[in-house]
């Protein structure tokens, strides 16, 4: 479960100040509606309200509000810009990418550590998954802009000889991204790019659950790129509300399938095509014939070592045979005390879970009776520190909770079958993944799992890699997973319109298509839209003009 | 029987065990639905042209050649280039996954006739349901289907608002929906004096050669300079009538309007106040066949019922701006529409438009055709729609692109993993970065 500005923060020692966490707090279960009633109400106490409690908000009292209005002039300034042609050049793009481009560089320690405070993320990580991720997408776009930026000449058939045609690609306005919070740089950065690339004005809302790099994105993306075009919103729930009673030219949303739906219905109002990358519980499977020592590992880098198990495409469970499952469980545990020794909770090589709700929720099911006596590695946390240390669970039943939802944390249920085929039964039987992982030498087994299993992507032998730094591969889900893709290329095809274009001349213009509509005429062209040379022939014979 | 909640539901849950077993996937079995498509419309043509006939008094040869000779072109697309399409497309893959191969696999969507049939080449199951305002074709289309398609995995719904609306509530992995929203059209006319007659044509195929304007990429109206209405007025008369006669009320050639509900609708664009005395040729009607002649409205005010909504019918305006290049604001500043056309010889003028007028599709010199051109995307932006079709986009559109990486054992450098030490993180950035010497650096600990 990816809920970005829906999950409560209720932590007193939580870092947001206070009209932030009023917001949040009444949100738990209330429909959008009521939701913005509450926040709104909240808003106006906070400011009369004279309580000490409150005095964090005063703060806040100074900002202005981000409401209905600020969101439709914001738009109306991002409409008209775009709307001066400045954005659809070739050199703007450029320019906005290079910018972004010495951002990376020069801001690399600032971006790592604001990625560290939100949620602990060791530097490497944060390094690879973040910054690396993002300085991809940005050199690719700018190595590929002028290619991509081509119209794509397409072929004409006899029909509407003589014609040429192309299709043009053109952006599409004013876009919005809705971000999250456990990749909250690249998730931000990524489609805010691709949809420079595509020459669109962008609105980007970034996770109020990751405060740090939220404000350090506003802080840079008005520093470096071109104000008149690209902005940043921060905030909550009432923000975003308020973004979404506009009309944007597209919106990516990355986050839970249910918000997914709040975003879609409030897009619909509008006819805004959307983009929405969620979640899913994603499923590895596991053969006996691997090499075990590497399976173990990148299992490990695709769950624990990946924001602690808080990824989209993480490893939410494995399947594997029962005669097998010992020997896996042997092997992981081995590698996680290489990678995280003997306390792993001490171990700074390992993410934090995000905010307190998320950590009580994870504990949830691990407490869980039908879960809780089939630990068999970890279980150890520290609320204090907000870590859970790496936890493996063995044949918990499908009825338990961690097995009904996405875990979204650093609990991994072990599913054990008879044969491995079992276990396409299982997959099929929850909604689609955004990923899919096999481990195994076997040909057909591959074969097999890629034609039979659908989710957003699959790797097979590995885990999550396929996301991060590979080129040509759209990033997407599908069904429940999320809708649209992008990441490179498609990246760039996701933010812009593509237009048919037909060019004919004036010559060679033929009665035949044209009423009063004789039997004659009938024949001609019944003759041309069969592509029937002899029939033409025929035709042309047979009719005197 | 009542096609209500249930029967939807019953219906839908059929489709997906018929998807699930894995029929609709083999290429055999959506060539087999292609052929039988083909075979339908060549052994039916005489009743789908009768039932047009019927719904919408359509001449026989438009059917012939809009209808079912654009499906019968999109059917022969599927058979030529299926197997192409089904192939996974290979990708590139990059340092930091090497070894690994990487590829697009296509893979259908479950669960509406040239939507149907893009649906079908991309392995899905369909239930189409049809508009219930042309009953004729409805009815055909579900005796046809179900007579000639495999039914377990294609089905027809017949129906008005109750149907669709229970069709709705369900779960569907795509919908694919043509219709109402607001669909203008433009047409944009410069053409040099002994062109015009071919403009003149070419406006008229577009417009009431079209199913009498009632087509969503009929030219909706027209923009040209004062100075040249005139002259664009008098080759559109000239052309009207050597297409449909002194009578067009008469004429075969012309199909009637679809209902009475549209007939009042039209009607009321002429009564508006503000084009009386407007209409410069046609206006005739007639309630009882349903029937409205070609008509041309020069100079009708912006503000005016027929300029502020989508005519979708005989009715033409004529706008007339000093400068042709007035017309690029006037465009924008309504909401996209799904085509926009273009008559001109100047180059310039053609860059200049392809390039500012932001629509569906353009066409340039002609109308209506680009939807023939099978490697050109059909579908709107903004109000005119989302998503495109025809051709292959057809395929693509049911069709989940699926990225699949494929990795082997070998070349896993544990520098990946925790712990995370000083020269892992150098070897690693110098790696990611592609930066052989940074990587020799660091593995010998020399940075």
């Amino acid at each position: 479960m990816k809920s970005l500005c829906l999950h409560p923060l209720l932590a007193p020692s939580s870092a947001l100040v206070g009209r932030k966490v009023f917001a949040n707090h009444l949100t738990t279960k209330c429909f959008p509606k009521q939701l913005r009633f509450h926040s709104r109400y909240v808003v106006v106490s906070s400011y009369s309200s004279s309580s000490a409690t409150l005095s964090a908000e005063s703060e806040v009292d100074k900002k202005q509000v981000f409401d209905g209005d600020e969101a439709a002039l914001l738009v109306r300034e991002l409409r008209n810009n775009f709307d001066s042609g400045k954005t659809k050049s070739y050199e703007w793009r450029i320019s906005q990418l290079q910018a972004i481009s010495k951002m990376l560089e020069e801001k690399e320690n600032e971006i790592i550590d604001a990625l560290h405070k939100d949620v602990s993320k060791p530097r490497l990580e944060a390094y690879i998954t973040e910054v690396f991720q993002a300085k991809t997408s940005c050199n690719e776009a700018l190595q590929e802009l002028k290619h991509w930026m081509k119209p794509e000449k397409v072929s004409t058939s006899i029909t509407t000889f003589p014609s040429s045609a192309e299709i043009v690609s053109e952006p599409l306005g004013v876009v919005l991204i809705i971000s999250t919070w456990n990749f909250p740089f690249s998730l931000s950065l990524d489609p805010v790019i691709g949809a420079i690339s595509a020459g669109n004005t962008v609105v980007l809302k970034p996770s109020e659950i990751a405060p740090a790099t939220s404000s350090l994105l506003a802080n840079f993306l008005e520093t470096y790129l071109d104000n008149s075009a690209v902005r940043v919103v921060e905030g909550a729930v009432p923000e975003t509300t308020a973004l979404l009673d506009q009309k944007w030219d597209k919106i990516l949303y990355t986050g839970s399938a249910r918000v997914g739906r709040i975003v879609m219905a409030a897009a619909a109002k509008h006819l805004t095509p959307v983009i929405l990358e969620l979640g899913g519980k994603c499923p590895a499977v596991v053969d006996s014939n691997i090499n075990l020592q590497v399976t173990a590992r990148r299992i490990i880098a695709g769950k624990w070592a990946c924001n602690s198990g808080q990824a989209c495409i993480s490893v939410d469970y494995i399947i594997t045979r029962k005669d097998f499952a010992p020997t896996l469980i042997a092997a992981l545990k081995e590698e996680l005390e290489n990678f995280f020794g003997k306390d792993p909770i001490e171990s700074k090589d390992m993410s934090r879970i995000v905010s307190p709700t998320q950590f009580a929720r994870l504990v949830k099911l691990l407490d869980e009776d039908k879960a809780s006596d089939k630990i068999v590695l970890g279980g150890q946390r520290d609320e204090k520190k907000l870590k859970i240390a790496p936890t493996i669970l063995l044949d918990v039943p499908e009825e338990a909770m961690v097995m009904q939802e996405e875990i979204f944390g650093p609990i991994l249920p072990i599913i054990t079958v008879d044969n491995i085929e079992d276990s396409y039964g299982i997959i099929k039987s929850r909604p689609k993944p955004l990923a899919a992982y096999l481990f195994t030498n076997n040909e057909q087994l591959k074969k097999d799992y890629v034609d039979k299993i659908s989710s957003g992507g699959m790797l097979i032998n590995d885990a999550v890699v396929h996301v991060v730094a590979t080129r040509g591969l759209p990033f997407g889900g599908v069904e429940e997973s999320g809708m649209g893709c992008y990441h490179g290329k498609f990246s760039f095809d996701s933010f812009s319109h593509k237009k048919a274009v037909l060019y004919k001349g004036f010559d060679s213009d033929p009665d035949i298509r044209y009423p009063p509509y004789t039997p004659e005429k009938a024949k001609m062209l019944r003759a041309i839209l069969d592509g029937n040379i002899f029939a033409i022939i025929l035709a042309l014979l047979g009719w005197s003009k | 029987m009542v096609f209500d909640g249930e029967a939807a539901a019953s219906l839908v849950k059929e489709m997906r065990l018929s998807f699930n077993s894995g029929k609709t996937r083999s290429y055999e079995w959506r060539i087999s639905q292609v052929n039988a498509f083909l075979k339908m419309v060549v052994e039916q043509e005489d009743q789908i042209i009768e039932a047009l006939r019927s719904d919408l008094a359509k001449p026989p040869l438009e059917t012939v050649v809009y209808e079912i000779g654009m499906f019968k072109n999109s059917c022969e697309v599927i058979l030529k280039e299926l197997k192409q399409w089904m192939t996974p497309e290979k990708a590139k893959t990059s340092i930091t996954t090497f070894p690994s191969s990487a590829e697009i696999v296509p893979e259908p969507l479950v669960l509406s006739l040239d939507p149907v049939v893009g649906a079908i080449a991309a392995g899905n199951a369909v239930v189409l349901k049809p508009s219930e305002i042309s009953p004729a074709s409805s009815a055909l289309l579900a005796k046809l289907l179900a007579e000639y398609m495999d039914n377990s995995c294609v089905r027809v719904v017949e129906g008005a608002v109750d149907e669709t609306t229970a069709l709705l509530q369900q779960k569907w992995d795509k919908i694919l929906y043509t219709g109402n929203g607001k669909v203008g059209r433009i047409v944009m006319a410069a053409a040099a004096k002994h062109l015009t007659p071919v403009t003149a044509r070419r406006i008229i195929s577009g417009k009431w050669g079209c199913n009498n304007g009632q087509a969503c990429i009929s030219p909706d109206y027209v923009i040209t300079t004062k100075d040249f209405a005139p002259k664009l007025v008098d080759a559109l008369k000239v052309e009207l009538e050597n297409c449909f006669g002194k009578n067009p009320l008469e004429s075969v050639d012309l199909s009637r309007i679809v209902s009475s509900n549209h007939f009042a609708r039209l009607t009321k664009f002429l009564d508006d106040d503000k084009v009386s005395g407007k209409i410069v040729y046609g206006g005739e009607k007639d309630e009882s066949k349903l029937r409205i002649a070609p008509t041309l409205l020069l100079d009708v005010p912006r503000d005016s019922l027929i300029m502020t909504e989508e005519i979708f019918g005989p009715l033409l305006p004529i706008i007339t701006v000093n400068k042709l290049e007035e017309s690029f604001d006037f465009i924008n500043e309504g909401t996209k529409p799904l085509a926009a056309y273009l008559f001109t010889n100047d180059n310039k003028f053609k860059e200049e438009f392809v390039k500012n007028v932001s629509a569906g599709g353009l066409l340039i010199n002609d109308t209506v055709l680009h939807l023939v051109v099978h490697s050109l995307p059909f579908g709107g932006v903004g109000e005119s729609g989302m998503g495109a079709y025809h051709g292959k986009f057809s395929f693509d559109a049911f069709t989940h692109r699926k990225a699949v990486l494929y990795r082997g054992f070998t070349g896993d450098a544990s520098l990946r993993y925790p712990p995370y030490t000083d020269t892992k993180q150098k070897t690693m950035k110098a790696l990611v970065a592609g930066d052989v010497t940074g990587v020799v650096r660091a593995l010998f600990g020399w940075s």
